[in-house]
């Protein structure tokens, strides 16, 4: 039976997919039989879906025109 | 050569590279515009600053166009310019704050413990009750929070989506580093996150 601390410390590569099959099913048992460490788990789950689904905005077109302007004068220079 | 496993659509950005290497302006052009907005983004997370992000921007293209022959390949373009970017960003960062001396170590909990206090239940797709802009705000907000070296490695793997191991690689951290600032970053942001998220009428332990 894992500790909830030993729970915790393995969290993150849990939700990862990156543990064993046999950490795995202490995690889940775990997770199944102490509700505060289920809530942990699962509102960790949401916070990295979240952050996964967030689209990064338009950038203001003055700041794209500046990047356009600064390497067409790069490569004028470099053909200069 | 592209491997044979590569989806078109790297084939086509393999295509675009090569043309890109040749002098063709207008394929690193479309290479810009497919990456300019995550790099933005990723420059304003570390920087937390938007005149110094822009910088950044332009001197990870810029750098990127002229060492372009150094790009093997054998790593995503994508994850060759982040790599450009961050060290771009964590330049900017040391000068803004030199007197402060930020290192990548900066804020570093040594403790072995890891602290969780708010403990209550989300509804299912929390993020749905707030509209798109308010959501970034909030997101933000929470990322910009963090300590430098947990606010970098969390949009690394989180945000932008890098493997761990292009994460160690971009921040020259090791792979255990890498993965225990992530568990803590993750964690912090769900206490964050928690008073905005959880289940409304609900106090901790409701579910049960």
């Amino acid at each position: 039976m894992l500790t909830c601390k030993e729970f915790l410390s393995e969290l993150s590569a849990y939700l990862d997919e990156e543990t064993d099959l046999d950490l795995k099913a202490k995690i889940d048992k775990h997770a199944a039989e102490c509700p505060n460490c289920w809530v942990v788990c699962d509102t960790t789950k949401k916070t990295i879906k979240v952050y996964k689904g967030m689209d990064a905005c338009e950038i203001p077109p003055s700041i794209h025109e500046r990047l356009m302007s600064a390497l067409e004068k790069k490569i004028a220079a470099e053909k200069s | 050569m592209a491997p044979a496993e590569s989806s078109p659509v790297e084939i086509d950005e393999a295509e675009q590279i090569e043309k890109a290497r040749g002098g063709d302006a207008r394929a690193f052009g479309d290479l810009i515009g497919k990456y300019e907005r995550k790099i933005f983004r990723l420059a304003q997370h570390i920087t937390q600053n938007r005149e110094d992000a822009e910088d950044v921007l332009q001197e990870t293209f810029l750098k990127a166009y002229e060492h372009l022959n150094q790009f093997q390949g054998n790593s995503k373009f994508y994850t060759w310019i982040v790599r450009i970017a961050v060290n771009q960003a964590l330049m900017k960062l040391r000068k803004r704050k030199s007197d402060k001396s930020v290192s990548m170590d900066e804020g570093i909990d040594t403790g072995e413990d890891v602290v969780v206090r708010e403990i209550a239940a989300w509804d299912e797709d929390p993020e749905q009750r707030y509209s798109r802009e308010e959501l970034n705000e909030i997101l933000t907000a929470a990322v910009d929070s963090l300590a430098p070296p947990y606010r970098t490695v969390f949009v690394l793997r989180d945000v932008e989506d890098l493997s761990t191991e292009e994460t160690a690689e971009a921040l020259e951290l090791s792979i255990p580093a890498v993965k225990s600032r992530l568990l803590r970053a993750r964690l912090q942001l769900r206490e964050k996150l928690t008073k905005f998220f959880k289940r409304k009428g609900d106090d901790a332990f409701a579910y049960m």
